[in-house]
Formats: structure tokens, sequence, C-alpha cells
């Protein structure tokens, strides 16, 4: 599988990162590096083995369904680059 | 006499304990040693001078009425800038989080003060701990305290925790916390002739540390000793409902460790670690291990860990895969540095993101998010963790027969700026002995064993079972006796 400039202008699209049509070339390169190395896993049999997802082998801790948090609005808002009167104020989502 | 800082933190948290010295005095010390040392070394990004003093303060007036005294009252230490500390700024080194203040603190950094530590300030790291030689922090990476013989070029202290391990081969803290992801504490520690622990996982709370991969991340010490670290790591773990993979069970005393006798172990050498083009010295280092290993007392067997070659790229899907998702929330509405456009929402997104991450982290995003993308998920991230169980199968067949293994730290000593920086898969190399550990959730210890021609550090590593820190300890104690190692870094600074 190799990466072309319009896979990388999908990718970049879908990650949400700005990247100048002339990046674009260098990037799908230096992707397709990287990825040919990992291609060896393609040697490795793992016919029947089930994906590992987390090193620990426990199960997700239960709480008790109480409020244990809340009331901290001015430290929610506390390091936003825009508020207003106790919102945040985002650019506009809906023309 | 020694310097305050340059004190063993065991010896230093002893000589505040019997009043020899104030906490004021050794954190008055370590902030001069600072404010001198770090326009030449850039290891700290934040110093708290203040913070600091106050926090002396009041371990002197605990110290002066003697009850309730932390295990580390008065102890100044350094903090990676990877763990949230309120109302210190704590950026992971990115532009992408502005001048971020937490108001609230990380569970471990919680830990370390309310043992009675006092913070000196905030330590470089590659941008979100992606990398293996601090290249890629917005504050431009710190210099190792060491040089190679009759060569002034500067060196990496190794990355991701390359601030930790600058500051404390340089005597500016008397310990650092770190994190590992892939070899980020263990490498720096190898490079910088320290001693460097990352626990099995889950046993350091992930709670308030800027997340790379959530299944890979642990915290763990910098130290200038192996009892040094076991202090640390035991006042830094704990049990926390706050992260959901942290382990429920209580934390051992691991400072009863180091010092105790290692007869009557099997300790593993895997003959894949053997890789082709290591350096005669790392080979030999490794043999003088096996050999002071066996002078204590265990019994020595080649073991086989026959998928150790797939760790690396199967690694480099499953963190770049879980950093496209964790950093997804960098989106410079409610927190960091919003880089506003006229484009509308999206444009703000990808404009913000492109400005505010380095191009390490760009490309590691696009290569997780590709890999999780519809059409190549099963072919790429489902395959990875497939190689990941089996990489784990291998661990827990040798364990059936070894109660530790002995490996090198790092396929070599550390290396100047821009050495490696051209080639991504060349810098991703560094990680092949350490990331096994990180993919099977291993606790894992480098200690300094040895220099190489030129003079630098090499570390040993020893792997240990799930939860059996105290092996790591323990053996890591024996090599430490063994090994002598007392080089210093020239000062040039």
């Amino acid at each position: 599988m190799s990466v072309d400039k319009d896979t990388v202008r999908k990718v970049a699209r879908l990650a949400r990162i700005a990247v100048p049509e002339d990046r674009l070339e260098p990037l799908a390169a230096e992707l397709n590096g990287i990825l040919a190395w990992i291609e060896q896993l393609n040697e490795v049999d793992v016919e029947g083995v089930e994906p590992m997802t987390s090193p620990v082998a426990l199960s997700l801790p239960m709480r008790a369904d109480v409020v244990t948090d809340g009331g901290i609005r001015d430290q929610v808002l506390a390091n936003a680059p825009q508020t207003s009167d106790g919102f945040f104020i985002v650019p506009k989502v809906v023309e | 006499m020694t310097s305050l800082t340059e004190l063993k933190l065991t010896d230093a948290v002893a000589g505040l304990k019997s009043r020899t010295f104030s906490s004021r005095e050794i954190t008055q010390a370590f902030l001069d040693a600072i404010d001198t040392s770090n326009p030449h070394l850039n290891a700290y990004v934040v110093v708290t001078h203040d913070k600091a003093l106050a926090m002396a303060d009041a371990a002197d007036a605990r110290l002066a009425k003697g009850k309730k005294l932390g295990r580390l009252e008065g102890a100044p230490l350094g903090i990676k800038d990877l763990f949230c500390t309120a109302g210190v700024r704590t950026t992971a080194c990115s532009n992408i989080l502005g001048e971020f203040t937490p108001t609230y603190e990380s569970t471990v950094t919680a830990n370390l003060w309310d043992a009675g530590a006092v913070m000196l300030g905030k330590l470089n790291m590659d941008e979100f701990a992606m990398g293996s030689s601090n290249e890629t922090s917005r504050f431009g990476p710190p210099t190792s305290p060491w040089r190679r013989k009759g060569d002034n070029r500067p060196l990496t202290a190794g990355g991701s925790s390359g601030g930790s391990a600058t500051a404390v081969a340089a005597d500016l803290c008397l310990a650092a916390t770190a994190s590992d992801t892939g070899g980020s504490i263990r490498q720096p520690a190898a490079f910088a002739g320290l001693v460097g622990i990352k626990p099995t996982y889950g046993r350091a709370s992930r709670y308030g540390m800027v997340a790379f991969a959530s299944s890979l991340d642990q915290a763990g010490p910098l130290a200038k000793t192996v009892r040094d670290s076991a202090l640390m790591l035991e006042v830094m773990c704990s049990p926390d409902p706050r992260d959901s993979t942290s382990i429920r069970s209580p934390v051992p005393a691991w400072t009863k460790a180091p010092g105790k006798s290692i007869k009557g172990m099997t300790i593993g050498v895997p003959k894949e670690y053997r890789v082709d083009g290591m350096p005669a010295e790392i080979e030999s280092l490794w043999e003088k291990g096996v050999e002071w290993l066996r002078a204590a007392g265990a019994r020595i067997v080649e073991v086989s860990l026959p998928h150790t070659k797939y760790a690396l790229p199967a690694y480099y899907i499953v963190a770049p895969a879980e950093a496209s998702s964790n950093l997804a929330r960098y989106d410079g509405m409610r927190y960091g540095a919003r880089k506003s456009t006229d484009g509308g929402l999206t444009d703000t997104y990808e404009t913000t993101r492109a400005a505010g991450f380095g191009l390490e982290v760009q490309r590691r995003l696009l290569i997780g998010t590709y890999v999780l993308s519809a059409g190549y998920y099963d072919a790429y991230y489902l395959r990875a963790q497939k190689v990941r169980a089996r990489i784990l199968a291998d661990f827990d067949a040798a364990f059936q027969s070894v109660d530790a293994l002995l490996t090198p730290t790092t396929p070599t000593a550390a290396f100047a700026y821009g050495e490696r920086s051209g080639d991504p898969v060349a810098m991703y190399l560094n990680d092949i002995f350490t990331v096994t550990a990180n993919l099977s959730g291993l606790p894992a210890i480098s200690v300094p064993a040895g220099v190489d021609a030129d003079g630098l550090p090499l570390g040993l590593q020893v792997i240990g079972k799930p939860l059996d820190e105290d092996a790591c300890f323990k053996v890591g104690a024996v090599i430490e006796e063994s090994a002598g190692f007392n080089a210093r870094p020239d000062r040039w600074w």
C-alpha cells in the first residue's frame, strides 16, 4: 500500500491539519518510508490471535453513579482563548 | 565537601530530616544553580522560584515540628512539562497549548507534594513526548552536560525526558519526574548516566498527565541511584479512581528491594536483542552485566523472544493511532492557542493545528489518522494489536523459566544534534530495546553500567515480570554496585 499526494491531502483533512500544497509530495514520500518499514508486520502469523488493546488485564472499575465534581465554571473557562458571560466563544458554526 | 546540589536524594532527605541543612538552603542552592546553568543547558522551561521557596518554608516548618513528615520532606525536584501542575504553565513543550495553566494537579505530582517535596520548575521534553532527542521541543532542545572526549559538539540527553535527564545529571534537582511511552525514561537515563524506571503499566496514575498513547504511557522517575529511583517511584505511584487503568493493589515497599540478594534468581538474556551492527562496546558491556549477575549468584540462561523485531513497527502503528485520537482534543476552542481565520470553523481548526503542532507531531498524527481510516484499519491497526499480543506471549513464555531479563538499554551512546534527525526511521530505532516493555506493559529499569570509548555513559536494562518492580530494583542494584559507575560530566557550562 502506498500513499500518494491525494491520500495525504485527504488524511490531513481528516486530521484537521492544514498542509500547504507544496508539502503534500514530500510528506507522501516520508509517510511511504515509514509505511514501507511497517509492512514487515505482514510476515507475522496472526491467525487466531486476539488483538491486544490494553496491557492491564483488568475489568473496568465501577463506581457509584453520583455527582463527585462540578460547580467549577471559572476553572473550566480559565484557559479558553475567548469567553463571554461564562460561555466559550467559538467561530460561527451555522451560516 | 559535597555541595548540597550534588547530594543523592536519599542522603538529602536524611540531611533534611536531621536538620543538618534546611529545605530553604538546599532549594535556594538549586535555584541559584538553575539560574547560572539553565541559559547553557535549557533543561527548565519554567522555573518556579517563589513557589519553590514557599514550599521549602512550609517543609521547614513541618521539619521543625518533626511530626507527620512526608517521605520527601523538603526535597527539591524537577517536573517534566507533561504533568499538569496547578497554577504553573504546562504545555508538553507544544505551541498548541499556548500558555495553558492547569487549574488542577496530576495525581503523580500531587503525591510528591503530599510527601513534602518542593517543585523547582518544569522540564524540557520532546513535543508531546514524541521524539528521542528533544529536538521537537517548542523551546528548543536542552543540551546534555555530557560531551565526547575532545569534542565540543553538543549532545542530546535523549528523549523524550531529555530535560529531566539534563537537570538530574547537571545537579539542577535531586531527582525528576519523567514519562515513558517507548523508552522515554530509560533511553535518557542511559544517555545521561542515570537510573530510570518505567513501572508496570497502571502503577502510576495517568490522571493529569498530558496523553500521548494511552495504552503505553507510564510515569516514572529519573534519579542518580537505584535507591533514589525506588524512593521516587514509591511516592509517585498510587491506585487512583480517576484513572480507569490504574492498578488497584497497594504500592509495595520498593525501597526495601535494593541490596537484597539475587542468589538463586534466574536471569534471561534474550538472543534476539543481539542486533546487527550493535557496537562491540555495547555487546561487551552486556557480557560484563552477565558476569556481574552470575558472580552475585544468579543463574543466567539464554531465552528467545522471537517477535522482538516486530515491536518497533507495531509501536509505530499503535502509538500514532492513539496519539491521533488523543490529540484530537486540541482544537483551539476550550484551551490552548487559537489561530483565528475568516474561513469558518473547519478552517480555524486546520490552521490552529497546523500552527500549533510541530512537524514530527504532524507526521505522527497523519500516520495515526491513516492507519485508523476506513479500509486500512484491519490491515494496519488491528494487525499491529495482534502482533502486540504475540510480543506479550513471547514474554509470558520466557517468564515461565526466568525471573527477569537483562538487555542493553540503547543500541548506541548519546548522539549529537542533527546526527539522526534527517531520517525518522533511523531515529525510531533508538527505542529498539525499550519499546517491547511498553507494548507488553512490563516494568523495566535502566542502570548506568559503563562508558564508551568517547567517555559517554551506557546503560543496562532489567525487564521484570508484571508487577515485579522489586526484581528490577534488586538486579539493578547489583549492576550499580558491580559497575561502580562514578563517571561525571566535565563541567563546561
